[in-house]
């Protein structure tokens, strides 16, 4: 194909070159140049305008010495790695539950995929309904004869971020559980049998057998998960607007109050320029594992 | 003496076929509640969510919330409920769709069976900008359309989702193009066929499927986005998902539960009936964008 392509040369190539230009132009400007109009005026002290009044690392510093980021982070923390390790157990054990050869499989996945399809405000809307102390989950349970129950977790700044992730969780297993079980469907079905001919209990062989297998679509998931994780932003906002007081609120919002409310463009930039540097920290090694691997193969 | 024969007959209600359907049917119905709870809030009036409980059926069924949210819920000032946002979401995400398909599908058709220098590198900027936070362009973003006049426009966020939505469709398409058998191409290239008429004549025919799975994917992206909406639109077009989040979250006003929860199923409603309508490409959509990617 390369050597067909070269040989009819510049001109009966146009086509394609002229048809490539939009994603040229996108992947220029939007993808590598806006980023880096981005990470270059973080060091400026742009307000309400974008302009070259170059301070150095001030915003960074003024970034990590601002009570609202450190509590951004931290509750990052605290979501993303809630988010990693419950989203792949729960969607890795719906994806074996469904892998049984079981009856029903397509309703049962409609089931727990759907809610993969509607919107974060939406999902982010009806927790903040059930999750309601006067009239939700918690008034229910009252109301069966437990006068002081407590579920409250959306006005408590200690539990809050424990809501979202209960709706996040909702939302994205289901996502989870369909990459898992394509990866659960192309394990060789003779490894079953062999360990089934070993005698060797079922749960062992998803543990030590077929999870290791599995670990190309681990790495892949791990990285969506990630990615989504970095991004949140709509839950938050649907779901607890960032409160009690500032007890979730996150990146992703930091940067848009600083940019589109606070008028303090060089702070939304410098905060954003700090998320991107948390995505590189994790597509960077995986690209290498991925693509690395591939060229020396 | 005949003992028995032919296979031990299989016991349907064996413990682990207890366990397996139990665990999952309790799971289903956990997954269902919000989407129950949500209905039959919507069904009920204020005073009976008031007295009753969250999980009770309606016992006096109303449709009044839904008409509420539809035609006469406020946002702001103007009080035209949140048909305004259907339609603003409707005009955006048509036109979003068409846009983002045709361009990406073009370009994956040039990935894939045009190949000239340098177009991996693009591409590989591409697959690797999908990953960066939107926050990073989005304010670039804002100066480029307010320098085109488009800002605030419908056509300035067609614009945006066009360029936010390319690489995961070109992904799809060079992909999906790339599995073609190539003697198809390269028949059509011996009888003189260019890249315009083996695209509409040879690759739009074969390739109806990958455009349903993009279809999909981009209607219901589009539809739920939130973020583009707030930034790239003025009040007067906001999409669905903005003016809902304005609806039920606005601290002016008695709460409206009930009309809050008919205003919240309206607006997923759209790609619910598209995911429930599109079974299995559905999630041949995000498993293809997202295993591959």
């Amino acid at each position: 194909m390369a050597q067909a392509a070269r040989r009819i040369g510049i001109l009966r190539n146009l086509s394609a070159k002229f048809a490539s230009v939009p994603m040229i132009l996108t992947a220029l400007i939007v993808y590598l140049g806006f980023s880096l109009w981005t990470i270059l005026y973080s060091f400026t002290n742009s307000r309400l305008l974008p302009q070259t009044n170059w301070v150095g690392l001030a915003q960074y510093e003024r970034l990590w010495s601002t009570r609202r980021w450190l509590i951004s982070i931290e509750n990052l923390m605290i979501y993303g790695s809630s988010m990693l390790v419950l989203s792949l157990v729960i969607g890795f054990v719906l994806a074996a539950l469904l892998d049984q050869k079981i009856r029903f499989e397509n309703t049962y996945r409609a089931i727990l995929l759907y809610p993969y399809a509607l919107s974060f405000i939406v999902t982010g809307l009806v927790w903040q309904w059930l999750l309601n102390p006067d009239l939700g989950v918690q008034h229910f349970v009252r109301g069966l004869g437990f006068p002081d129950f407590v579920f409250d977790p959306l006005s408590s700044s200690d539990f809050v971020l424990f809501g979202v992730i209960a709706a996040a969780l909702w939302h994205g297993t289901g996502l989870v559980m369909c990459l898992m079980l394509a990866g659960l469907r192309g394990i060789d079905e003779d490894i079953w049998k062999a360990t089934r001919v070993e005698g060797i209990p079922q749960w062992k062989t998803y543990l030590f057998v077929v999870i290791p297998m599995m670990k190309p679509v681990f790495v892949t998931t791990l990285v969506l998960i990630t990615s989504g994780i970095i991004k949140l932003y709509d839950l938050v906002i649907a779901q607890t607007g960032g409160g009690p007081g500032l007890s979730s609120e996150v990146p992703a919002k930091y940067v848009f109050d600083y940019m589109f409310q606070s008028q303090n463009l060089a702070q939304g930039f410098a905060a954003s320029t700090m998320m991107l540097a948390a995505v590189a920290l994790v597509i960077i090694p995986w690209a290498f594992l991925e693509f690395g691997g591939k060229k020396r193969a | 003496m005949i003992g028995p024969r032919g296979m031990k007959p299989v016991r349907r209600l064996s413990p682990r076929n207890v366990i397996i359907y139990g665990t999952l049917t309790i799971l289903a119905l956990y997954y269902l509640l919000p989407l129950y709870v949500m209905v039959v809030t919507s069904l009920k009036g204020m005073p009976e969510i008031r007295m009753g409980n969250i999980f009770a059926p309606p016992v006096e069924l109303t449709f009044e919330p839904w008409i509420q949210a539809w035609a006469h819920t406020c946002t702001g000032l103007s009080c035209d409920g949140l048909s305004r946002g259907f339609f603003n979401s409707v005009k955006i995400t048509i036109p979003s769709v068409i846009v983002s398909i045709a361009v990406a599908s073009v370009n994956g058709y040039a990935l894939a069976n045009w190949r000239f220098k340098g177009a991996d590198i693009f591409f590989t900027i591409l697959i690797i900008g999908a990953f960066i936070p939107y926050q990073v362009m989005i304010y670039p973003m804002v100066i480029l359309l307010r320098e085109m006049g488009l800002y605030g426009s419908l056509g300035g966020l067609v614009l945006v989702h066009t360029v936010f939505g390319m690489p995961i469709l070109t992904l799809l398409f060079r992909n999906y193009f790339s599995s073609l058998p190539e003697e198809l191409f390269k028949a059509a290239r011996v009888d003189g066929a260019g890249f315009w008429s083996i695209y509409f004549n040879i690759m739009l025919p074969m390739s109806l499927p990958i455009f349903v799975v993009a279809i999909i994917l981009q209607v219901t992206g589009i539809w739920n986005d939130f973020l583009f909406g707030v930034i790239f639109t003025r009040p007067e077009n906001y999409p669905m998902t903005v003016q809902l989040n304005n609806i039920v979250n606005s601290v002016q006003g008695v709460k409206e539960y009930n009309v809050n929860m008919a205003a919240t199923v309206l607006t997923g409603l759209v790609p619910l009936a598209i995911y429930f309508a599109s079974g299995k490409l559905f999630v041949r959509g995000i498993a293809a964008g997202a295993v591959k990617g």
